[in-house]
């Protein structure tokens, strides 16, 4: 089997796998509790807490955990809008290829009077940070770029971005789910003042997360009740995912340069071989993309059918066609960065990590090559395409 | 839990009368690029019996397992009968659909229906 869908999950580290059940086994007291039981407990919680801010640059006490990358957006947005709106500003900037967990919540400050500016994520996937300065307002408050497109791996210029939210006093979020781990982030030099992460992107459990939230701003809650994390989360911490999280992310982070230039390299070589189907596309720019992402587009094809056979052939993917998502649409991002229906359809998301080998790689081209023949083999599509009854996109 | 029956992934990974008939006197194509689905169908009849049916699908799994299950249904049947095929036939022939990709069995009815009423008009 090659599991190429790392952007979906990844499998947990043996140092997150050990680190919970070991901590599931013997740190079973509650952190609130004074004795010495708890104590131990909180103890594992505040190392956590502080081994995750020092790999991204930030101070243990602006980390906060969630149950992961969708509860951390859901709390910053919230959280901005309660500032903004204190202060009369209920302007957001965004843009159009968020993941949903961004997306819908600006819906739905939209029903609550927020008003949202979706900038235009261009044909290549990165934002110019111009785009933010011109679409700031008096009454903005805040700016939410994501880090990396979680479909096609675009980097978003976020430490420009920030530069601008600071000269213009606006608070900055990033979602950055698929770029903690495997991208260098650190929230000063990037000039981030929230930022979100979810444990099980770099080999942590699942159900388990973090938001950084820069000093000094007051977060809203979503879940009321005890007083743990400050008062800004109730719920007793879910103390053996947050130190398998803290472990596989340090881990992460003391490999993450070899990492990013082995994985990066991988990804070139897959990227060179899908190139050589005909009428085929890389979606998003082709070097400014996370390490280990490739994202492709094939003419004349449906992505569910070719995740199917790619499945029965041991390699797993993931796709942005409608049929994958259980609605008539296909993915949002791709529609975003200017392609088709038609095109859009026929996408298949590889996402590949550090286990990856050379053999893997020449597999996944082959047998990708493979069933897009075959599937064109009895497309009405593909027909037509080749008789120039309907035009080439691709 | 798998995503589908086996009868689907049955007929999805080796789909019965797949192809082109050259000499077809009833050819129907149904769907959109729009949602991602696109069925065509090739009849050729003599003596108002389907003597042979094959079909081209751009879609998913389960369109390509419908397409493929509805053309097995009316293979050798007379005309009125494959006139009478629903999405319901083609649905429950393959043990059943997940319920946001019924869509693609009522496309298989109508990609036969557009196949039929193309012969019709022909011969008239």
């Amino acid at each position: 089997m090659i599991y190429a869908d790392n952007a979906a999950t990844t499998p947990m580290s043996q140092v997150a796998y050990n680190t919970m059940t070991n901590l599931m086994k013997e740190i079973w007291g509650n952190p609130s509790s004074l004795y010495t039981k708890g104590q131990e407990s909180r103890e594992v919680l505040e190392k956590a807490r502080e081994e995750i801010a020092s790999v991204i640059g930030a101070n243990a006490r602006e980390i906060l955990f969630t149950s992961g990358g969708s509860e951390s957006d859901n709390q910053a947005l919230l959280t901005a809008a309660r500032i903004g709106e204190r202060k009369g500003k209920k302007h957001i900037v965004s843009d159009a290829f968020e993941h949903h967990a961004i997306l819908h919540t600006l819906n739905r400050l939209k029903e609550e009077g927020f008003e949202v500016t979706l900038l235009d994520v261009h044909e290549n996937g990165i934002l110019d940070p111009a785009q933010v300065e011109e679409a700031i307002r008096e009454d903005t408050c805040l700016v939410t770029i994501m880090y990396a497109n979680n479909e096609i791996g675009t980097i978003q210029p976020i430490k420009e971005i920030g530069e601008i939210c600071k000269k213009k006093n606006v608070l900055f979020h990033t979602d950055a789910v698929q770029a903690v781990g495997h991208i260098d982030i650190d929230v000063e030099r990037d000039n981030i003042d929230m930022l979100s992460a979810s444990g099980h992107k770099f080999n942590g459990p699942k159900g388990v997360g973090f938001l950084y939230a820069r000093k000094g701003i007051q977060l809203s809650n979503l879940i009321e009740g005890g007083a743990q994390e400050k008062g800004k989360r109730a719920g007793t911490e879910n103390v053996p995912a947050i130190g398998a999280m803290a472990a596989a992310l340090r881990e992460k982070k003391d490999h993450l340069e070899e990492n990013a230039v082995f994985v990066s390299k991988m990804r070139d070589k897959l990227i060179a071989g899908l190139n050589a189907i005909p009428h085929s596309a890389l979606n998003g720019d082709e070097k400014n993309r996370l390490p280990g992402n490739v994202s492709f587009c094939f003419e004349g094809i449906e992505g569910e059918s070719l995740l199917l056979l790619l499945d029965d052939r041991g390699i797993l993917a993931s796709s942005g066609s409608a049929c994958t998502s259980g609605s008539l649409d296909p993915s949002h991002v791709l529609l975003a960065i200017g392609r088709v229906h038609d095109v859009a359809h026929g996408s298949l998301r590889l996402t590949i990590d550090e286990n990856v080998t050379e053999e893997d790689i020449d597999s996944i081209v082959k047998n990708v090559s493979e069933v897009v023949e075959y599937l064109r083999g009895f497309s009405p599509v593909w027909r037509d395409l080749i008789n120039g009854k309907r035009e080439f996109v691709l | 839990m798998a995503l589908y029956s086996e009868k689907v992934m049955d007929h999805f990974r080796n789909p019965r009368n797949v192809g082109v008939i050259e000499d077809a006197n009833g050819v129907g194509e149904v769907g959109n690029l729009k949602c991602g689905d696109i069925m065509k169908m090739y009849l050729k009849i003599e003596n108002d019996v389907v003597e042979d049916v094959k079909f081209e699908t751009f879609g998913c799994g389960s369109a390509i397992a419908s397409s493929s299950m509805a053309t097995e249904l009316i293979k050798g049947q007379p005309v009125e009968k494959a006139r009478e095929l629903t999405n319901k036939a083609v649905a429950e022939a393959l043990d059943g659909l997940p319920d946001y990709k019924m869509h693609c069995s009522v496309l298989a009815e109508e990609a036969i229906e557009a196949a039929l009423d193309d012969y019709e008009k022909k011969q008239k």
